[in-house]
């Protein structure tokens, strides 16, 4: 996309897209002051002696909003007076650098993780919403200063690419918008009064309340629909060709984490066995969901399970694996940093062992045991000799380890940590809770066990295609 | 004398539209609701906080929009495209550079990616204020059914432009179902299904054929994901839409705490 152009050329065309960019980001925060100021919500944050005159000056957060306003229009001319100044306009080419070479696989689903445990356990402070704020200003400061990188532009500015870029503004600030009312809900609750939406039940005639917003919005999103198509043209790449096969190839974004999934399991897990789980785990849940309590209302303290494990698998099995596959997967599905160029030659040395490579030949340094003949076996039933055989033979140590997941670990689960949930939800609700939550911890188990031991498959037939 | 709108409202084809007075009082606002076909979806009256829109975000409604959009502007682009090897590039290549209404074809875009974005976000609202908790459980199902055929919807969609990023995009996501264990010919369990030595599943009778309806993505395929994308998962949609639309007026419209 930006191949052919000198950096002038780049900067050029990336400052057209700046100096919109970051005015909008003033009138936003100008907004902010003017809101806080307007509705009486201005406090003082902190007070600058001033030691000629001997006074103290109070400084209110709708002066500091003004302030980064103030900071955003600046930046604004900059980018629009072009020029090398949009070039100055970056993070520091050691910071990208350091970003680069620190983040992998591992770094971003582990910190994306962490991230997100972090601002559950002290969801009370960061929906706070000067906290909030700040949060979503550095948000968009940083996708504006990164936008200067070439390496970045070139993905995140990808036509198709814009929608994720948007999905994560989005989620982030719908992510805030419902903690935050579940966070006043659960304090609501702590003082024995009623959830917020209770308070707020007289009726209204639909006429004129609803359509109008309605309407409004039908409006707002059509002028936005428009807009958004005269400032991007849709792609459109070469015809195509059966015999140029582009590197890397991509499923269509939303399908992008379950193409991540690829890497650790095969595709009839990852592409159909666990799409499948997810689709009827999805369906299944307000039939295993056996809590009465957070109906109608925002609140996690009253659903705290049910909560965690929907956000856990959204937002990072989901989306961040959609962001990890489309952004960072280049060339032959190799990681590459934010600001990496995605060169085709990168090469990833790949060592993966399987569990039955690992144990017969390390172990027990012993050659693999081969298949069973079974020559006197029908022909018919040949194949399912030979495949069961295999898994309980050369295979047995990860057969073993697999089916005690799936058989032993649910009985377990209901005598111990599920118990009280066992007795509330009786044998079937419960043992399909549970092996979808298996299912579920299958794909981060697997990263983990990639991650630390190498390991390639737990079960490795591929003489069946059932690599596991 | 009466005005102009005066006299377009008493006149005899105004009233045969619209059975009532303009909707500025307490009965006409009830009346209105009761008889306009398009409006008879929603209830008289409802409670405030089930319409505060920091409790729904609007996402279902913008859904519903997007598309509506989509069905609108795909039926424009239905009139300039050819779905056929041939013509199905060129066709898109003149929306962008020679019809005036080739906009329609960045609207489609760009909507059917925002549908699908609203489509989850909408998921998330209904999960985060337990609203898929009884009575609505069955309105989830039908809700992750639509979910589901919003994404089969674009990723139909997506092959039609026939340019390498479709096509390749298309390839690898439906090479996954040659993966399909026992229906597909490189899935766990295809070797047992034979028929006197002979594999009953192979490359051009597995899930992925049925797909495709052919070994590679070709002019078949084209064909046949041209009337999944433009008929058949519409229609379904429309009754699905339909079903979880009239759903919620019957679970006891909008969620809210008991």
């Amino acid at each position: 996309m930006t191949h052919g152009l000198t950096d002038a050329q780049f900067y050029e065309m990336v400052a057209s897209f700046l100096g919109p960019f970051y005015v909008a980001l003033a009138v936003m925060n100008g907004l902010a002051a003017l809101y806080i100021w307007r509705t009486g919500q201005t406090r003082g944050w902190f007070s600058v002696p001033l030691p000629l005159v001997g006074k103290k000056i109070q400084i209110t957060n709708a002066q500091i909003w003004l302030l980064v306003a103030t900071v955003f229009a600046i930046l604004g001319a900059l980018a629009w007076s072009a020029g090398s100044a949009v070039a100055a306009l970056s993070l520091p080419s050691l910071w990208r650098e350091t970003i680069n070479k620190s983040t992998g696989p591992v770094i971003y689903s582990v910190g994306t993780t962490l991230g997100l445990i972090v601002l559950y356990f002290f969801r009370s402070f960061f929906v706070r919403p000067a906290v909030a704020w700040w949060i979503w200003n550095l948000m968009w400061l940083f996708l504006g200063l990164s936008m200067t990188d070439r390496d970045f532009y070139e993905i995140v500015a990808k036509p198709d690419n814009v929608p994720i870029v948007m999905l994560v503004f989005l989620l982030a600030f719908f992510t805030w918008l419902g903690t935050s009312q579940a966070v006043e809900n659960d304090r609501r609750a702590e003082r024995g009064e009623p959830p917020r939406e209770k308070v707020n039940d007289e009726k209204v005639l639909v006429w004129p309340d609803l359509v109008y917003t309605e309407l409004i919005c039908m409006i707002a999103l059509t002028a936005f629909l428009i807009f958004w198509a005269i400032a991007l043209q849709a792609p459109l790449e070469e015809p195509a060709s059966s015999v140029k096969t582009p590197n890397p190839s991509k499923a269509p974004w939303y399908f992008l984490g379950l193409q991540e999934m690829l890497v650790y399991y095969d595709p009839w897990m990852a592409g159909v066995v666990l799409p499948s789980l997810i689709v009827a785990g999805l369906m299944a849940i307000p039939y295993i969901d056996f809590n009465k309590k957070g109906n109608g209302y925002y609140t996690i303290k009253d659903r705290k399970f049910s909560y965690a494990v929907f956000q856990f698998g959204f937002l990072e099995m989901w989306v961040t694996l959609i962001v990890l596959g489309t952004l960072l997967r280049g060339p032959n599905w190799n990681f590459f940093g934010p600001y990496e160029y995605w060169d085709a030659h990168k090469v990833e040395a790949l060592n993966n062992v399987n569990l039955s490579e690992a144990i017969w030949n390390k172990l027990f340094n012993m050659s693999l045991p081969g298949t069973p003949a079974l020559e006197n076996w029908p022909v018919l039933l040949r194949p399912f000799g030979q495949f069961l055989g295999l898994l309980f033979g050369r295979e047995l140590p990860g057969t073993l380890l697999v089916l005690g997941y799936f058989i032993a670990l649910p009985p377990v689960m209901a005598l111990t940590v599920f118990r009280k949930f066992y007795s509330r939800m009786g044998f079937i609700r419960f043992m399909v809770m549970a092996n979808l939550l298996l299912f579920m911890a299958a794909l981060p188990i697997k990263m983990v066990l990639r991650w630390v031991f190498n390991l390639k498959y737990l079960i490795a037939i591929p003489e069946y295609f059932f690599n596991f | 004398m009466p005005s102009l709108s005066d006299i377009v409202r008493e006149s005899q084809i105004w009233k045969s539209v619209f059975r009532h007075p303009m909707p500025v009082d307490r009965r006409n606002r009830i009346v209105v609701m009761l008889t306009n076909f398009f409006l008879h979806l929603h209830p008289v009256s409802i409670k405030k906080q089930g319409i505060a829109l920091s409790y729904t975000w609007c996402m279902g409604g913008v859904t519903f929009f997007l598309f509506l959009v989509e069905t609108v502007t795909g039926v424009l682009l239905m009139f300039y495209y050819r779905p056929t090897v041939e013509w199905a590039y060129t066709d898109i290549q003149m929306l962008r550079d020679v019809h005036s209404l080739g906009i329609m074809r960045e609207i489609h875009r760009w909507g059917a990616h925002a549908m699908v974005i609203t489509v989850w976000l909408h998921m998330y609202r209904v999960f985060l204020t337990g609203s898929y908790k009884p009575p609505r459980e069955f309105n989830w199902v039908v809700g992750v059914f639509l979910l589901l055929l919003t994404l089969l919807l674009s990723f139909t969609g997506y092959l039609l432009p026939w340019d390498q990023l479709a096509v390749w995009a298309i390839t690898v996501g439906s090479n996954m179902a040659r993966a399909t264990p026992f229906l597909g010919h490189e899935g766990p369990g295809q070797q047992l299904l034979t028929l006197g030595g002979v594999d009953m599943i192979t490359n051009a009778s597995d899930a992925r054929f049925a797909l495709l309806g052919a070994r590679e993505v070709g002019e078949e395929t084209l064909n046949r994901f041209y009337i999944l994308h433009c008929i058949a998962i519409p229609l379904a949609v429309a009754l699905l839409l339909a079903i979880h639309f009239w759903r919620v007026r019957k679970d006891g419209g909008i969620s809210g705490p008991l």
